[in-house]
């Protein structure tokens, strides 16, 4: 079999075994599987930014959490809101969020770019963390999550945390055709060409800034579906949904999946949550507790893994590949 | 003295108060130089972003905090901490740093988050998780009196007077002396004086060195002030981040210049209670006007203030 055909193959049997799931999992398993298809969504659209218009954002998290903030802010006391309402208005609020940032950090370039939107995501978090609007650093809760009624018809309910991971997988879905569709536009041919040379991409009459910005928001709307469905999974928002540990994590999936490939961070989402687990169930060792100090293992399993898999999962792929046949003297 | 209600728009106590605050600010400021000019320095000559930089301001003060222990003095313990982070940032840069100077920004922000990480979590397991405190030292613990209940403590002014003292040597080592014309010719262009046979390779690891040193001094010194708390140094990498957009790339006296603004603006932000339109600002939403500064001089120098157009 070819390796297209054989990738394909794999890729449909992970889709059946990802709609057949909750029929036989336990909660535990199902709500784990929720949690790593909304790290998938985010993975992906930061890839949108790092992996094919080469915009190395370390402030993703603030379009996810900000979402989360949204719905947590708009949501009544005590009573549920509109799904209908509040989740338009959730990603609204992450679209103009990167609007707003995307204006100020995209006038920079390498590594100052990082920088600004470090800081920018910083702005937030501590906007959140230090002020009373939203719980300050205990962050708040979504005491009853929404309702998604149309007249007397509840096509699915977030309270159940099977409809909760089905909803994730649909937007998994219709998030990887978007950016496919996206990405396979006119629009994303630019963004490839402003990722190999802006420079050239201008003067051939692209107004760059302009490609870049929709792409930003684009992918902070994404952000903001998964932060919407993270707040309506865990019923609570707090201010490390839009800290700098969250962004540098979503980085490390993309890579370890293999930026620019779409379906390798949505696969890096879940190799992460496994080394999260891993390391978090490590056991005590000579007086000290391994599991509780696991961001020592995973700080050094990212030092090695940068310096070894700089291509990722997608890179191992490529290593083992017969290499090129060269022509016998 | 005016009663508070007539103040209108900026509204201090009085004269003492103000003064106190603007020695805090330039404290603050330059104590923020001392991290950032050596961030900086590593960013214009090596391309090298250093995520964990902030994590030697962090270890810097444990360090102050277990050697002033342990040896039982203030004064030892700063030269023994200072020989031990430069040791420790020649290594890293020997062992680590340099296989990053040719990758791309994004797997040095990488590495150096996972290393920040591995620092963060061996104090962690070394020193615990608890806030500590170092005592001022006997000889710096009088107080100068400003009014009869207002009083400057005398060892910020020794802070300030360190850092003016390290950025005058800075100075001087840049401006006048053979290694500084090196470096600032690296800073210019790196493989230019590579080819003039200045030995870029020595050259990295020393301003490395140099520049772990300096943020390990700022938390040595500044441990007695503040709390020795973990995290401490992630506060002081941000900012460090937002002075060197503000003063430019590979600037020392953008540094500077950033640096003083920075720590003026957050000291005064919290202090200040800005009334616009009889609309009362939060005292914590100051935390912004940092970053709002920020935003105002990407709009209109992106390259910093002192940065050079890419």
């Amino acid at each position: 079999m070819k390796p297209e055909r054989l990738l394909i193959a794999a890729l449909l049997a992970v889709a059946a075994v990802l709609i057949v799931l909750p029929l036989f999992a336990e909660k535990f398993y199902v709500q784990l599987f929720a949690k790593n298809l909304i790290l998938a969504i985010l993975a992906m659209s930061l890839d949108l930014l790092i992996g094919y218009a080469g915009l190395v954002s370390f402030g993703h998290a603030a379009f996810y959490g900000v979402a989360g903030y949204a719905l947590a802010l708009f949501a009544p006391q005590n009573h549920a809101a509109n799904f209908w309402t509040s989740f338009p208005l959730a990603v609204g609020a992450s679209a103009v969020l990167a609007l707003a940032i995307g204006f100020f950090v995209l006038r920079t370039h390498g590594i100052y770019f990082i920088m600004v939107t470090l800081a920018f995501a910083q702005m937030l978090f501590s906007l959140f963390f230090d002020t009373k609007i939203a719980g300050g650093s205990d962050g708040i809760y979504i005491d009853v999550r929404p309702v998604a009624r149309i007249g007397d018809w509840q096509p699915f309910d977030l309270d159940n945390f099977v409809h909760v991971y089905y909803l994730a997988l649909f937007f998994l879905a219709l998030v990887y055709v978007l950016l496919r569709t996206v990405l396979r536009s006119p629009f994303g041919r630019v963004l490839a060409g402003i990722r190999v040379n802006e420079r050239r991409m201008r003067s051939l009459g692209y107004a760059t800034f302009r490609y870049k910005l929709v792409c930003f928001v684009i992918a902070g709307a994404i952000a903001g579906v998964a932060g919407y469905l993270a707040a309506v999974q865990f019923g609570v928002v707090n201010p490390e949904m839009l800290g700098w540990h969250l962004s540098a994590s979503v980085m490390m999936m993309v890579i370890l999946g293999g930026m620019g490939t779409l379906l390798g961070p949505a696969l890096g989402a879940a190799i992460w949550m496994l080394l999260e687990l891993g390391f978090q169930g490590l056991p005590q060792a000579g007086g000290t507790d391994l599991g509780k100090h696991w961001q020592l293992f995973m700080g050094g399993f990212i030092v090695l893994a940068t310096l070894f898999l700089p291509r990722g999962i997608a890179g191992i792929a490529g290593m083992l590949r017969r290499p090129r046949e060269t022509p016998h003297e | 003295m005016r009663p508070a209600a007539q103040c209108r728009r900026f509204c201090f106590v009085d004269f003492h108060t103000f003064l106190i605050q603007l020695l805090n600010g330039v404290q603050y400021g330059l104590l923020l130089f001392l991290v950032s000019s050596g961030l900086t320095l590593v960013f214009g000559i090596m391309g090298v972003i250093n995520i964990a930089h902030g994590s030697f301001y962090m270890i810097g003060a444990y360090l102050a905090w277990s050697l002033a222990g342990a040896l039982g003095s203030f004064w030892i313990a700063l030269p023994v901490g200072i020989v031990l982070t430069a040791a420790f940032g020649f290594l890293l840069e020997m062992l680590l740093v340099r296989k990053l100077y040719a990758r791309d920004h994004l797997y040095q922000v990488l590495l150096t988050y996972g290393l920040m990480l591995v620092f963060e979590e061996t104090r962690s397991i070394l020193w615990g998780d608890d806030v500590r405190g170092v005592q001022i030292p006997q000889l710096l613990s009088a107080s100068i009196a400003l009014t009869d209940t207002l009083s400057y403590p005398v060892y910020r002014l020794w802070i300030s007077a360190v850092c003016l003292l390290v950025a005058a040597l800075m100075y001087w080592v840049m401006q006048k002396t053979r290694v500084g014309m090196m470096i600032r010719a690296g800073v210019f262009n790196r493989e230019m004086a590579q080819s003039l046979g200045i030995d870029m390779h020595l050259l990295s690891r020393m301003v490395f060195a140099a520049g772990i040193t300096l943020a390990g001094l700022a938390g040595m010194i500044a441990a007695p002030t503040s709390a020795v708390f973990p995290g401490m140094g992630n506060q002081v990498l941000i900012l460090c981040f937002v002075v060197i957009v503000i003063g430019g790339m590979g600037s020392v006296k953008g540094a500077m210049v950033a640096s003083l603004l920075i720590g003026l603006v957050d000291t005064f932000g919290k202090v200040v209670h800005l009334e616009i339109g009889g609309l009362k600002l939060l005292p914590e939403l100051s935390s912004m006007a940092v970053y709002i500064l920020m935003a105002a001089i990407l709009l209109w120098r992106p390259e910093g203030i002192f940065g050079r157009k890419a």
